[in-house]
């Protein structure tokens, strides 16, 4: 999405785009604090509360997480709120309230995110349509189907598996835990694996990397395997919470945009190459501090809405004003 | 290279058609097919009527997507300029003249802010794009406090609904559609024959040589959006006389602009667009959505071909320029 220009490196102690995420972190729990402090509402600022403020974004953290791999690779996935509501629909129908289909549902909803991956990798490195193209078509294939045959809350999750929504261990949701798993196993493998560095090649320079001896081509269909697996599990997550499946539960909540919003506030770039999960989890959080200062300071919801719009834009200009690059 | 000469030719040429009119062609000739009643006056300019908006969105869509950018906002400027325009009007049919000129001016400064956001906060135009569409939604909804009430009134949905009747040869002709050959005229020489143009296509195409070669490009780049602006307003003012006043008019209308620039030859992230092929693809888009119509199948299927279509256009796009080395 930008030309990089021939800028010399600058050496400094401090990276500012490193940080930026931290910063723009701290700030969101400031305000939230000085909100809660300013409106006399103190309950909000207990541990329980928190946690309640976390669980409320874990699927579009998961989905975000999917997201970043993509986006990394200089790709992006707008199919994922589709694929969410597909799998959700898909899960609860196998399992019908029979805890005996769970097994069957969870395979059959990431084999679904795995055909749409592997579809979505094959189509963006093989056929080079563009991701947003490839992607977005991809996603009017999968509501197009979707509809065609529910409209309605469909099939029925069984008690077993709402534990995954609802369970808690200790002070801690089960789903909440199970999202900071899938941050440490992400961050492991961007960080230690061979494909984590061969995506951050891929995502700075395709052509230097093919010139490495990198398969480029591979490592893009698998980031896209990732992320629509993670919708999957996300397509899952919500299915229990939501105790049935709703074919309109991905595109209610948005997931393709808001997960790409929250990445790029993370501070990964559109252009790929530089980012990482920890940014993607400071994004996730600042969206759900910001929509809980929104809450206790009684915004009305339009207003809220377009608050939303101005904060997103004025977030990821909070570090792009820096930049010396032309972006378009 | 190892082809006959008269085959190589034959090679050599074909690219020279843009393959949407080839499309559109085929899909007019499948409509006629289904429908003989398409060859009369009613039966075209009424699908003009209804493609027009649509057309309209995609001269202007195309200058940022030319520009290398994205423009996401505009579906969101039609849903506020058509309820913007219902709370200004307030039922009175003399403030048509001075509502149109605000909603232009609307139009041309969302597209303003676009680009001013774009270029001098740097922010990547798809994400800028996506939060003037949240914002404009919420004000759209903040204005007309969640539910939009009134009609507009006749003289503001003269353009998009009156005909001028009795012409000779075509019996009658839709306003919206005198609008749509006028702005896209506009648009198609603002592109194709001017200085303007030409520095859209440069920036689109290489942003640093650009300017390296004397292209003020953040002028060029606000300009850009605001054309795009500027036709998401138009778009809205005659959807507002065909449709009526929801919040969801404009629901849907961003993505099919760019999938008709896309079926249009503009090559994503800038450097290559044309006005009349982009609407050309508007043209096809709406063929093919009236064609499904007419075939009976519900708007799943119509989703999910939209979806096939889109891939398989910029795949073919894509193979063709690999073929040709460009």
């Amino acid at each position: 999405m930008s030309i990089a220009e021939d800028a010399p490196p600058r050496k400094t102690g401090f990276r500012f785009e490193r940080w930026a995420p931290l910063i723009l972190l701290v700030g969101a729990f400031v305000i939230y604090v000085g909100i809660a402090l300013a409106t006399d509402q103190a309950q909000y600022l207990t541990f329980d509360n928190l946690i309640a403020i976390l669980g409320r974004s874990i699927a579009l953290g998961i989905t975000a997480i999917g997201q970043t791999f993509v986006i990394l690779v200089a790709s992006i996935d707008l199919s994922v709120a589709s694929l969410i509501s597909a799998t959700a629909v898909l899960a609860s129908v196998v399992m019908d309230g029979s805890p005996a289909m769970i097994v069957p549902a969870v395979l059959a909803a990431v084999a679904l995110g795995g055909v749409v991956g592997v579809t979505n990798g094959l189509v963006v490195s093989g056929l080079k349509v563009n991701p947003l193209i490839a992607t977005l078509g991809m996603s009017l294939i999968i509501q197009g189907c979707l509809s065609a045959f529910v409209s309605n809350f469909a099939g029925e999750v069984p008690e077993a598996f709402q534990v995954f929504a609802y369970g808690e261990v200790g002070p801690f949701p089960l789903a909440l835990l199970f999202l900071a798993a899938m941050a440490v196993i992400a961050w492991a493998v961007l960080k230690f694996t061979k494909f984590g560095s061969d995506m951050y090649a891929v995502g700075g320079n395709e052509e230097a990397a093919r010139f490495a001896g990198i398969k480029t081509g591979r490592i893009v269909v698998l980031s896209h395997v990732i992320c629509s697996v993670c919708a999957a599990i996300a397509g899952l997550y919500l299915a229990s919470r939501l105790r049935s499946g709703a074919p309109w539960i991905g595109s209610d909540g948005v997931y393709d945009l808001e997960s790409i919003a929250v990445v790029v506030i993370g501070g990964t770039v559109l252009a790929g190459g530089r980012g990482g999960i920890w940014g993607t989890m400071a994004g996730m959080l600042i969206f759900s501090l910001i929509d809980s200062v929104f809450n206790i300071a009684g915004v009305d919801s339009f207003a809220k809405q377009v608050l939303r719009g101005i904060i997103i834009v004025a977030a990821v200009a909070f570090y792009a004003i820096r930049s010396k690059r032309i972006v378009a | 290279m190892t082809d006959r000469p008269d085959t190589q030719n034959a090679k050599r040429r074909l690219p020279q058609i843009n393959p949407v009119w080839i499309l559109l062609a085929a899909l007019i000739v499948a409509i006629i097919f289904m429908n003989p009643g398409f060859v009369e006056p009613t039966g075209y300019m009424n699908f003009l009527k209804r493609a027009a908006p649509l057309a309209i969105l995609a001269a202007g869509q195309v200058y940022v997507i030319t520009s290398g950018g994205f423009d996401l906002s505009v579906g969101s400027l039609i849903t506020l300029v058509v309820v913007g325009s219902s709370m200004l009007t307030n039922n009175d049919p003399t403030a048509t003249y001075w509502v149109i000129p605000v909603m232009l001016g609307i139009g041309l400064g969302v597209g303003a802010l676009n680009g001013l956001i774009v270029c001098f906060l740097r922010v990547p135009s798809l994400i800028a794009t996506l939060g003037m569409m949240i914002t404009l939604n919420g004000v759209a909804f903040l204005w007309s406090g969640g539910a939009p009430r009134g009609y507009l009134p006749d003289t503001f949905r003269f353009f998009g609904r009156e005909l001028i009747r009795d012409v000779p040869l075509v019996r009658f002709i839709p306003i919206s559609v005198i609008v749509l050959v006028v702005v896209v005229g506009l648009f198609a020489w603002l592109m194709h024959r001017t200085n303007l143009g030409r520095h859209v296509h440069a920036i689109g195409d290489n942003p640093v040589a650009a300017r390296l070669a004397g292209v003020a490009v953040n002028r060029v780049r606000v300009t850009a959006f605001m054309l795009s602006g500027l036709s998401g307003a138009i778009a809205g003012i005659l959807l507002g006389g065909f449709a009526g006043v929801s919040t969801d008019v404009g629901t849907g209308y961003e993505l099919q602009a760019i999938t008709a620039a896309v079926l249009g030859g503009a090559q994503l992230l800038g450097g290559r667009g044309s006005v009349p092929a982009a609407v050309g693809g508007a043209l096809a888009l709406t063929a093919i959505f009236t064609l499904l119509n007419f075939l009976g199948l519900p708007q799943p299927v119509r989703q999910v071909v939209q979806g096939l279509i889109l891939i398989a256009a910029v795949a073919l796009a894509m193979h063709r320029r690999k073929q040709t080395g460009t």
